[in-house]
């Protein structure tokens, strides 16, 4: 399972040591209607690009907030990732990007009526944000509207 | 990291009128980050939906997501053990009182 024992000492002891961000209150939007009847986008922290995006910025500290659109008819196995992180094993993802951006599933889903379908695009980021206050401030709510304006009714997010 | 930053967009999203569901691969992390629905599976990081190249384990872990967002809570933050049902998991599951079985 996750655990902090995956880890080396030195992240380990960065995590221990991290303040981390605490949603308070917590917001919370029902279900409005029956999934058959929603449009669902995903949003990925695996630093997933198409080649023609610019990859994730792997250099700055704090991390890079910024994200990519990734049109919701792109095949998985085009997708390249940029995550700067050495601390997990990027063998799986790499083999099968569904694995962290499930952008195939996602399709099957509307294929077979359980959604009624996917937004135009879904969301990249690369997840080691350890300075998260652009994304709080700024890059987040613009991700929201965008998924507003296209629709969304559903998110699936899904870290690595 | 990762498990902070989509809970943190997963609120945002929240606030604007999208329902979310985040996958969850730290028990902590997500106790203390509090995304509004969360589903931690038993999986290492860098595998969120278990397997590459096994569609059905990855609807799995899919649908338990999805079933999340069906079963409306009235007390937010919701936190959901994965228990998968199908035959062989991959990885070990956790324990936990509280569990959503992908039905696939």
């Amino acid at each position: 399972m996750g655990h902090m024992s995956e880890f080396s000492m030195p992240v380990r002891f960065f995590l221990k040591a991290y303040r981390w961000r605490r949603i308070d209150p917590v917001p919370w939007t029902p279900l409005q209607k029956p999934l058959a009847q929603c449009r669902l986008a995903l949003v990925s922290s695996a630093g997933f690009t198409v080649p023609s995006q610019e990859p994730f910025d792997e250099s700055g500290r704090g991390g890079d907030p910024s994200f990519r659109r990734i049109p919701s008819e792109t095949w998985a196995n085009v997708l390249v990732s940029s995550h700067r992180s050495h601390s997990f094993d990027h063998g799986g993802m790499r083999r099968d990007p569904n694995l962290a951006f499930p952008i195939d599933r996602a399709r099957e889903l509307a294929a077979s009526g359980r959604i009624a379908s996917v937004g135009r695009h879904h969301l990249s980021f690369m997840g080691s944000i350890t300075a998260p206050g652009r994304l709080m401030g700024k890059i987040a709510p613009a991700a929201a509207r965008e998924l507003v304006a296209d629709g969304v009714d559903v998110a699936m997010l899904v870290p690595v | 990291m990762c498990s902070q930053a989509v809970g943190l967009v997963a609120a945002e999203l929240e606030r604007q009128g999208i329902a979310t569901v985040a996958i969850q691969l730290l028990r902590e992390v997500a106790e203390r980050v509090r995304p509004p629905r969360a589903l931690f599976v038993p999986f290492r990081h860098g595998y969120p939906l278990d397997a590459p190249a096994e569609p059905t384990r990855q609807h799995a872990v899919m649908e338990a997501a999805l079933q999340l967002l069906e079963n409306e809570q009235p007390r937010p933050p919701v936190l959901i053990d994965f228990a998968t049902s199908l035959d062989g998991p991959s990885h070990e599951p956790v324990s936990g009182t509280q569990k959503v079985a992908a039905t696939i």
